[in-house]
């Protein structure tokens, strides 16, 4: 085999792997890691993930909830103009700390925890109650701090956080008059999965988690007052159990192993429920190490990114970019800065992925859902309007919510933008005319371009352009093809 | 016109999209008077206010002491009242609600509602899309999943059901189809028609090779090339002859008419206008919208009634809640429950008050009680009206109410 096939089918594994692992590489990035060993570009992938830098919008000392603006004005400190004022700044600052989130997804720095993040997020699923941004902020650092840690630590972790205990209203769980949505969600959406518990398994596990509650300054406490310390049989066992002892024992449960690992095995490699019979011997497999790693998430990814099946043609293309990924992956392959955040906030709420505002507690249902007529059109428009500045003939659906309006503004205009051109055309400096097409498809797309599309392309470029605005205008033209949608 | 000056004139100005084998099949199809996907061959026009419109404001309860106890500042005096019964009557802004009302051909529905409510908008604003329990969450919405059955084992086209607006909402996508996005029939045509769009549905061959992935966003482009074009040479058939107020909702309805005019064979369209979020200063804000819904409602159906269709098509308005009863310090109210549902046209025996005026002395944690749950109006106008099977599209059997 000549170098040049070597090398065209490294990049072609690179590519997916960089799209599975984070959010895509550029043409130099890909260059740089071709010839490499397999096993030293994904032990990177996790090496460059080791910090953490923390998302930061605001300081515990300044925020103010809206309970606490409310009081504020009851009080006679604010009148009802300047209370409205307040809470929209709440609302923007939540939408700052989505660009920024979006910002480090982009910069390729540390993608394989950010991408992971970005699963969590959606698995453990949270939307602003009562525009708390500190809540927020809080909530996003736990996901990105514990993304490749153990599941155990994570899973605590977030359970504690005071967005969550709101969001599924833990905070009304008390003795004598338990509320079971914390209980019930713990189970079914962030450990079991549906039908590997009873009714009463909840409602024991619900008393369990009194006293579970947060501060007004967002921090977690345990309130023993509100406590139910009586006997509770959950899973077979009896004892006075606290919220503690029921994630022990779901940990304890091989269900969990195998329920988040189907769920990590469907984001990362399948895309789609996990039903045929090879997919479903490897789940058990990797389920099985999962859960005797003691839940090392870094371990079970390390797998699947070294396995020769996370590889094979059929997972090449089946995953459809979420809107997030779309974005982030577009702006990391050219170095794209917004030169006003907002159109940001407009794609994602028009494709229907907004950063903390997911659907509901199931998050993101993912995979053909993100597709319809309109959304394919607006993919297929967004690297206009992001690389050209074209005229935005769309506006998205108020959600009805008077709080959110301030999101719901703007953005319909043209975006500004400012691309890196220069190191992306440098890459493709030494690529002969002839193949410019077909070599940039490679770092852009999972499948070589079909013959009916070649022509297609061509007519997006003429001959009077100068290399560079080929270049320009086939990745534009490349990045419109439904293909770019997959990876 | 008759039917074959308009195939030709449908031909010739749809040249360019002739070339594309899906759109001409389909289109075909349509050309040759394919008859409705309902088998009653009626029409559905969903209208969704935004935000959680207070119904006790806009069905009042004039003679209920409680209501105006509740309501110091906000409620409406009985004497501006429309009245419908001895009971309750409409919001003044609404006259040409109340003139549909004395027609006969406005149904009011009580006390609707679902167990165990949810009061955050985009969760309730969920269960009512995908007609889910309050605790379970569905990916596929009600109408999609009407699609879903009604082309079962036929080609799929997303026209069938039809959203006006830019994006799709929940409630329009089904497992194995989605309904059409619209909002400007021209508008959406010229966006599947750039060279690279066109071209990239028009030379596409599926292969059986192909993955899963690239076949269906692929069928999901010839579907939408194919559907904007027809839905666009369509609508030029007919010019609405009412005369619309110019406003979103106006205008939503207006295309909604023209295009069910015009002969597209769309059997449910769904619109929405969002504002009704009013926890300050309610009464300007919801007598502008009130006042709104009630002009743009009218007009279309003197559009309708023009060429005899108010019988075929019926208008749905919904809310995702009610509010409080008791107002707040602003002026406005905070989210509730159960709300009123309107069913306008399609034939219904005689327009009147469905069922008992809300019941103040017995509310739930301060709101309203449900007695109709909003799935039982799903499945009769889903099984009765448009002819469909109900429990294979809502999951179960829910009993249906005897107004159609």
């Amino acid at each position: 085999m000549d170098t040049f096939t070597t090398r065209s089918r490294d990049i072609v594994r690179l590519r997916y792997l960089f799209a599975r692992a984070g959010f895509g590489a550029t043409p130099a990035e890909l260059d740089e890691a071709s010839g490499k060993s397999l096993r030293k570009i994904v032990r990177r992938l996790f090496t460059d993930s080791e910090s953490v830098v923390e998302l930061h919008v605001v300081s515990p000392d300044e925020n103010e909830s809206k309970q606490e603006l409310k009081g504020m004005m009851r009080d006679g400190q604010l009148d009802k103009d300047m209370l409205k004022e307040r809470i929209r700044l709440n609302t923007e600052k939540v939408r700052d700390l989505n660009l920024q989130w979006l910002d480090q997804m982009a910069s390729g720095k540390g993608a394989l925890r950010e991408k992971m993040a970005l699963f969590w997020h959606g698995h453990f699923a949270c939307r602003t109650m009562g525009r708390n941004p500190l809540l927020m902020q809080q909530y996003a650092n736990t996901l990105r701090q514990h993304a490749l840690g153990r599941f155990g630590n994570l899973l605590m972790a977030v359970s504690k956080e005071p967005a969550m205990l709101q969001f599924l209203n833990n905070q009304q769980n008390r003795k004598n008059a338990p509320n079971e949505n914390f209980a019930r969600e713990v189970m079914e959406l962030f450990t079991l999965g549906r039908g590997n518990y009873s009714e009463h398994d909840i409602k024991e596990a619900a008393r369990a988690f009194t006293g579970w509650q947060f501060t007004p300054e967002g921090q977690f406490i345990f309130r023993e007052r509100i406590h139910d310390d009586g006997e509770k049989t959950i899973f077979g066992k009896t004892g006075p159990f606290k919220g503690e002892d029921v994630i022990a024992m779901l940990l304890e449960n091989k269900q969990t192993a195998r329920f988040i690992t189907a769920k990590i095995y469907n984001y990362f490699v399948a895309d789609g429920p996990v039903s045929k019979p090879d997919d479903k011997k490897r789940v058990d497999e990797l389920a099985e190490q999962f859960y005797k790693s003691g839940y090392d998430i870094t371990d079970l990814m390390e797998t699947i990114f070294m396995a020769d099946w996370f590889y094979d043609a059929k997972n090449q293309g089946a995953h459809i970019k979420s809107p997030v990924e779309l974005l982030a992956g577009l702006r990391h392959t050219l170095g794209v800065r917004f030169d006003q955040p907002q159109p940001q906030i407009f794609v994602q709420r028009t494709l229907g992925q907004l950063l903390f505002y997911p659907p509901n507690v199931a998050g993101w249902p993912g995979g053909k859902n993100w597709i319809d007529s309109s959304s394919l059109l607006f993919r297929m428009q967004l690297p206009n309007y992001v690389l050209k500045a074209a005229d935005v003939m769309v506006q998205p659906k108020e959600d009805g919510d008077v709080n959110t309006q301030a999101l719901a503004r703007k953005g319909g205009a043209k975006f500004r933008t400012t691309v890196d051109w220069a190191d992306f055309e440098a890459a493709f400096s030494k690529t002969p005319d002839e193949e410019l097409t077909k070599t940039i498809a490679a770092t852009l797309l999972p499948f070589p371009l079909r013959p009916d599309q070649l022509p297609l392309l061509e007519k997006q470029t003429n001959p009077a352009q100068t290399r560079s605005e080929r270049i320009r205008a086939l990745t534009a033209a490349l990045m419109s093809l439904p293909e770019y949608q997959l990876t | 016109m008759n039917r074959r000056n308009f195939l030709k004139q449908s031909a010739f100005t749809t040249a360019g999209t002739m070339l594309i084998p899906h759109f001409l099949k389909a289109y075909e199809m349509q050309a040759l008077g394919q008859p409705s996907i309902a088998s009653t061959g009626k029409v559905l026009v969903v209208v969704q206010l935004s935000g959680g419109n207070d119904g006790l404001n806009t069905v009042v309860p004039y003679r209920n002491d409680i209501y105006y106890q509740e309501r110091p500042t906000i409620a409406i005096r009985p004497e501006k009242v429309l009245t419908l019964n001895d009971e309750i009557g409409l919001h003044p802004a609404m006259t040409p609600l109340k003139a549909l009302y004395d027609e006969g051909l406005l149904t009011v529905i009580n006390n609707v509602g679902y167990p165990n409510p949810d009061r955050s908008h985009f969760r309730s604003m969920d269960i009512w899309q995908t007609a889910s329990d309050s605790d379970k969450y569905l990916r596929t919405g009600w109408v999609g999943r009407y699609l879903d059955a009604a082309c079962s084992g036929k080609e799929q086209q997303p026209f069938r059901t039809v959203e006006v607006d830019d994006t799709l909402s929940l409630a329009m996508k089904g497992s194995n189809s989605n309904g059409l996005a619209v909002l400007d029939p021209k508008k959406l045509y010229n966006q599947t028609r750039g060279n690279l769009v066109t071209g990239l549905s028009h030379s596409h061959n599926q292969t059986s090779e192909e993955p899963e992935s690239v076949a269906y966003l692929y069928k999901t482009l010839a579907e939408t090339v194919s559907s904007a074009a027809y839905v666009y040479d369509k609508s030029k058939v007919y010019s609405n002859t009412a005369t619309y107020p110019n406003h979103e909702l106006g205008n939503r309805l207006k295309t909604v008419a023209q295009l069910i005019q015009s002969g597209v064979t769309t059997s449910i369209y769904y619109v929405s206008i969002s504002g009704f979020d009013t926890h300050i200063n309610q009464p300007g804000q919801q007598e502008r919208l009130l006042g709104q819904y009630a002009e743009a409602v009218g007009a279309f159906m003197t559009d309708l009634k023009a060429t005899g269709r108010q019988n075929d098509v019926m208008l749905m308005t919904f809310s995702e809640f009610g509010r409080r009863v008791k107002q707040n310090a602003s002026n406005g109210t905070d989210h509730g429950t159960a709300n009123n549902v309107f069913l306008i046209g399609g034939g219904l025996p005689s327009g009147r008050v469905l069922n008992e005026a809300p019941n103040l002395t017995k509310l739930t944690d301060g709101d309203l009680t449900y007695s109709v749950d909003f799935r039982q109006i799903y499945a009769t106008l889903l099984h009765d009206y448009l002819g469909a099977d109900d429990v294979a599209i809502l999951g179960r059997k829910f009993d249906g109410l005897k107004i159609v």
